[in-house]
C-alpha cells in the first residue's frame, strides 16, 4: 500500500461528536396555517455510530436535519454537540441534501476541495492529495477533472460525500441522499457509503424512507412518529459488521424488519384516524391485512 | 400445468366465459440492436424464455439489461431485430414483423398511465369503451364489480389525481383486466411506493392472479417482491440481455406474509440477491467506464 | 391534530384567500403603494423634473370621474373589446386546428413548419402598412394584425402540447383496443387542452398589445386611441386614465380564460 495512502488514512480516521437532542419542538406558520411539525422530540446521536431516521414522508424529517445542521432554531428544548450547544451552522455538521448540491461550475475535484480552501485550513498540495486520496476510494479518481453534469447521479452522489468528509465534521447528516437513484445504483451507492462509514466511524445521521435501506445501514434505527414528529422507537440494529448484502436473506434482517413494519403501521394507523389524507387510507387497509394475517 | 381445464375465469362478462385461458409465451432468441446516433446498443443478445400460461413470470436484472425492451416486444410498442415471440403456438412477432398493441396484452406503467381527464369509471371502461364490445350500462356494472373486488368503492367519479397512489394503481389493473387480457404485463408497477403501499398492492395483485390466473409478466428491482409474488423468477444478464439464471419459486399459493419467515424463502432470496448483485457489479463498473 | 376542510368558492379558496388578505406581506404592499402615490402626490405639486411631469394622482382621479359618466368613454372599452375578441377568436379557429395538424402529422409539419418559422418572428406591428393595402378596410387590416399575434402563439403552444403528451397514455390506449380516432379523440384532445389554454393567456395578451398599438397608429375609436388623443390634445390625466383603462381591460379578458381554463381541466388541481 502507498506509504502516503497510510498517514492519509490515519489522519482520515476521526473521532465522531456525541449530539443530544431534548425535547425540541418546531413550528410554522400563524392562525389557521399552524402547523406543529416537531413536538418534544428526544434521541441521542452516539458517537461512532450511524443513527437511522425513518418515518412517513412528509412527518418532518427535513425540518429535523435543518435544526440538527443549525439552518433553522428550535422553538423550544436543546441541541447539543460534545455537550456545548450549537449555535447555527458549522462545519462541525455537514450535511448531504437529497437533491445534488455540487457547484456546476466547478469540476469534480474543485468541489471537493471547496471546504478547506475557502477556510485556509491546510496547503494547497496536501489538499489535493488528501482529496484524490478520498476520490479514489469512491472510484472516480479518473473524473476528477469532469463538471458535474457530466457525472451520473451516483456519482454525484459520491462525490458530495467526498466533499463533506474531506472537511472532517463531527458529524455527518444525511438527508435521504439516494432518493431518485435507480434501484441498482441505489444499492451500490450504499455500499460505498457504508464501507466509508466503517473505516472511519465518524457520527452519522442517515435519513431515509426505505426500509430496507435503512436495516442494511443501521446500528440504530429510530422510528419517527407521523406529524407532530417525535422519536418513537429505538431499535438496535445488531447485524454483523462489515454488511454484506447476503445479509438481506438472514432470519435475523427479517426479524427486524418485521417488527419495523409492526411500529409503522402503527404509525399510520394514528395518522388516519386523526389526519384523514388521502395517502392515510392505504395505510389503514394495510394494517387491517397485516393483523388479519 | 395447463388451464384448458379453468375456463371460467371469475369477476369478467358472460361473454368471456367460455374461451380457453391462455397465454403461454415462448420467447426464442429475441436481439435487439438499438441504432441512436450510429452507435449500435445491443440491448438483447439470443434471450430465450419459455413462459406457460397462467405463469406469474418475474424478469430482474440490473438496469438497462433490456427486461423493458422484452416487454415492448411483447405488448407490441417495438419490435425485434431478429428472433421470435409466439403467444398460444402463433407467431407474435419477429425480426421481420412487429406486433400491434392489442387487448390480449395490457401494460401496467411504473409511474401508472390512468387518463386524468377521465373519472375512474370512464378510465376502467375505457377499453370496452373505444372497443364497443359491451353497453355502457353492462360495462359499469362490471367496472363496479372489479373494483368492489378490489376494495375500492366509492370513487367512480373521482379524478386520478383525486385519490392516492396505490388505489391509482389498482384502477390500473381493473382497467386492464377489465378486458380480460391473456397476458399482463407490469413494468416496475410499484417501483415508487412505500413498504406499506406495497403490501396492499402485493395482496391486491395476487387475488387477482389467484382468480383469474393470467400469465404475469412481470418486471421489478424489488427482489423480495419477485419471490413472494412469482411463479419463476429469471435473472437477467447485464446488457446485452439474456438470461443468467431461472428460479423456481417452489412456495405453495395462495402466499401470505407468514411464508417470509420460512427458510425456504431466505434460500431463495439468497440466491436471487448473489445472483442479481454479481450482475448489478459488473452494470454498474460497464456504465461509469463508458462514462469515463 | 385536526385538518379542518377548505371551503371553495367559484374555484378559490376562502381561508386561503383570507390569509394572504390579512398577511404581512400584503400589509407592506399596501404600504408600499401608499407611499409611492404620496411620493408621485408630491413630486408632481413641487414640479420634481421628470416625475413631477406625470399627471399628480389628485388630478387623474378627478378626471377619472368625469370619465367615467360619459359615454365615449365606455364606447372606447366595446370598440377595444370588439377588436380584439374578433382577431383573438379567428386565431383560434384556424390557429387550434393547424396546431393539432403540425403536431399530429410529421408530413404536415415538415411541409408548414418552415414557413410558420419564417413568419413568426416578424412582430405583428411590421404588418401593418401591407396589411392596410391588402384588406378592404381599416378594420379588417387591425383585426388582421389582432389575429397575427395570437394565431402564431396558439399553433407554437399547441405544437408543443401534441408533441409533449406522454406516450404512455398513447400506449396505453393503443393496448386497450383504441383505434386512432380514438386516440385523438379520447387522448391527445384532453391531453392537450392545457397548452391550449397557456396558448390563449399568453395570446391575449399580445393581441391587446396589438390593438393598442395599432388603434394609436391608424384609428379614431378605441382605447389605444383615447390614450393617443388626450395626448395630442394636452389632456394629461386623461392619458393615465388610458393606460389603466388598457390594464384593467386586460386584466379582465385574461382572468375570464383563466377561468375557462380551470372549468374545462378539471383534473388539473394542483394538490
Amino acid at each position: 500500500m502507498d506509504p502516503n495512502d497510510n498517514k492519509a488514512n490515519a489522519e482520515i480516521k476521526m473521532t465522531g461528536g456525541q449530539m443530544e437532542i431534548n425535547g425540541i419542538s418546531k413550528s410554522f406558520g400563524i392562525g389557521p396555517l399552524h402547523q406543529q411539525v416537531i413536538e418534544n422530540c428526544n434521541f441521542t446521536l452516539e458517537r461512532g455510530k450511524l443513527t437511522v431516521l425513518i418515518g412517513p414522508s412528509g412527518c418532518g424529517k427535513t425540518t429535523l436535519i435543518n435544526l440538527l445542521a443549525g439552518y433553522e432554531a428550535p422553538d423550544s428544548g436543546t441541541i447539543t454537540i460534545d455537550g456545548e450547544p450549537i449555535k447555527g451552522p458549522g462545519k462541525d455538521r455537514l450535511v448531504v441534501f437529497q437533491e445534488t448540491a455540487l457547484f456546476p461550475w466547478m469540476t469534480t475535484i474543485q468541489n471537493v476541495m471547496y471546504g478547506p480552501m475557502v477556510r485556509g485550513d491546510i496547503g494547497k498540495k496536501e489538499l489535493e492529495d488528501e482529496a484524490m486520496f478520498l476520490l479514489r476510494k469512491v472510484g472516480l479518481e479518473e473524473f476528477r477533472d469532469k463538471f458535474p453534469t457530466q457525472l451520473s447521479g451516483g456519482m454525484q452522489r459520491r462525490c458530495e460525500l467526498v466533499r463533506a468528509l474531506i472537511n472532517r465534521p463531527k458529524v455527518m447528516l444525511m438527508d435521504e441522499p439516494f432518493r431518485g437513484l435507480d434501484a441498482m445504483t441505489r444499492e451500490l451507492m450504499q455500499e460505498y457509503y457504508v464501507r466509508l462509514f466503517e473505516e472511519n466511524h465518524l457520527t452519522n445521521l442517515f435519513i431515509t424512507s426505505e426500509l430496507e435501506e435503512a436495516i442494511f445501514l443501521a446500528d440504530r434505527l429510530i422510528i419517527l412518529t407521523n406529524r407532530p414528529a417525535c422519536a418513537r422507537t429505538v431499535m438496535e440494529i445488531d447485524l454483523p459488521r462489515p454488511r454484506e448484502f447476503k445479509v438481506l436473506a438472514t432470519r435475523e434482517y427479517l426479524h427486524y424488519k418485521q417488527h419495523a413494519l409492526e411500529i409503522l403501521h402503527e404509525e399510520a394507523l394514528k395518522s388516519f384516524s386523526s389526519g384523514c389524507r388521502s395517502e392515510s387510507a392505504d395505510f389503514m387497509e394495510a394494517y387491517s391485512e397485516i393483523k388479519s394475517a | 400445468m395447463t388451464n384448458t381445464e379453468n375456463t371460467c375465469p371469475s369477476g369478467t362478462s358472460e361473454m368471456h366465459k367460455n374461451e380457453p385461458a391462455g397465454g403461454k409465451i415462448s420467447i426464442r432468441n429475441a436481439t435487439k440492436l438499438y441504432d441512436p446516433d450510429g452507435a449500435n446498443v445491443l440491448a438483447l443478445d439470443n434471450c430465450s424464455m419459455e413462459i406457460e400460461a397462467g405463469e406469474f413470470c418475474v424478469i430482474v436484472g440490473p438496469s438497462g439489461c433490456g427486461k423493458t425492451t422484452l416487454l415492448n416486444a411483447i405488448a407490441g410498442f417495438h419490435g425485434i431485430t431478429s428472433g421470435q415471440i409466439d403467444i398460444d403456438g402463433k407467431m407474435l412477432c419477429s425480426g421481420a414483423r412487429k406486433a400491434d398493441p392489442g387487448a390480449d396484452r395490457i401494460v401496467v406503467f411504473q409511474n401508472g398511465a390512468l387518463f386524468p381527464w377521465y373519472t375512474v369509471l370512464e378510465n376502467v371502461t375505457f377499453g370496452p369503451a373505444v372497443q364497443g364490445k359491451m353497453s355502457k350500462e353492462v360495462a359499469r356494472k362490471e367496472a363496479e364489480q372489479i373494483l368492489a373486488e378490489m376494495g375500492l368503492k366509492g370513487i367512480l367519479h373521482n379524478y386520478p389525481s383525486e385519490i392516492s397512489s396505490g388505489m391509482r394503481r389498482r384502477v390500473e389493473i381493473a382497467r386492464a383486466m377489465m378486458n380480460d387480457p391473456n397476458v399482463l404485463l407490469m413494468d416496475e408497477p410499484y417501483r415508487a411506493m412505500d413498504a406499506l403501499t406495497k403490501t396492499i398492492m402485493h395482496k391486491n395483485l395476487l387475488d387477482v392472479y389467484d382468480r383469474s390466473k393470467k400469465t404475469v409478466f412481470f418486471i421489478t428491482h424489488d427482489l423480495e417482491e419477485a419471490i413472494f409474488l412469482g411463479t419463476k423468477v429469471y435473472v437477467m444478464t447485464t446488457r446485452p440481455g439474456k438470461i443468467k439464471k431461472v428460479i423456481n419459486v417452489d412456495l405453495p399459493r395462495p402466499r401470505d406474509y407468514k411464508i417470509l419467515s420460512s427458510d425456504r424463502y431466505l434460500e431463495l432470496k439468497l440466491e436471487v440477491i448473489e445472483s442479481v448483485h454479481e450482475e448489478a457489479k459488473k452494470a454498474f463498473e460497464a456504465g461509469e467506464r463508458e462514462l469515463a | 391534530m385536526t385538518v379542518t376542510k377548505p371551503i371553495y368558492f367559484m374555484g378559490i379558496n376562502l381561508r386561503k384567500l383570507r390569509m394572504s388578505i390579512f398577511s404581512k406581506t400584503t400589509a407592506r404592499g399596501i404600504f408600499a403603494i401608499i407611499v409611492t402615490v404620496l411620493i408621485w402626490e408630491l413630486c408632481s405639486r413641487n414640479n420634481v423634473p421628470i416625475i413631477g411631469m406625470i399627471p399628480a394622482p389628485t388630478s387623474v382621479v378627478g378626471a377619472l370621474a368625469e370619465q367615467l359618466t360619459t359615454k365615449a368613454y365606455w364606447q372606447c372599452w366595446v370598440v377595444s373589446y370588439e377588436r380584439v375578441l374578433s382577431g383573438f377568436i379567428v386565431a383560434q379557429i384556424f390557429g387550434i386546428p393547424l396546431g393539432l395538424l403540425m403536431g399530429l402529422s410529421l408530413k404536415f409539419r415538415d411541409l408548414t413548419f418552415p414557413t410558420v418559422e419564417i413568419l413568426r418572428p416578424i412582430p405583428p406591428l411590421a404588418w401593418v402598412p401591407i396589411s392596410v393595402i391588402f384588406w378592404p378596410t381599416p378594420e379588417l387590416s387591425m383585426i388582421f394584425v389582432t389575429f397575427l399575434g395570437a394565431f402564431f402563439t396558439m399553433v407554437l403552444n399547441i405544437l408543443g402540447g401534441v408533441k409533449n403528451v406522454d406516450i404512455r397514455y398513447i400506449r396505453s390506449a393503443q393496448s386497450l383496443g383504441s383505434s386512432n380516432m380514438d386516440i385523438f379523440r379520447r387522448i391527445v384532445l384532453p391531453a392537450t387542452l392545457p397548452s391550449i389554454f397557456t396558448g390563449m393567456t399568453v395570446g391575449i395578451g399580445i393581441t391587446w398589445a396589438v390593438v393598442v398599438a395599432a388603434e394609436m397608429i391608424a384609428s379614431r375609436s378605441g382605447l389605444g386611441f383615447l390614450t393617443w388623443k388626450s395626448y395630442v390634445a394636452g389632456d394629461y390625466p386623461v392619458i393615465v386614465i388610458g393606460m389603466i383603462s388598457i390594464g384593467i381591460a386586460g386584466y379582465i379578458s385574461s382572468a375570464v380564460i383563466r377561468m375557462l381554463g380551470n372549468r374545462l381541466t378539471p383534473w388539473c388541481k394542483t394538490q
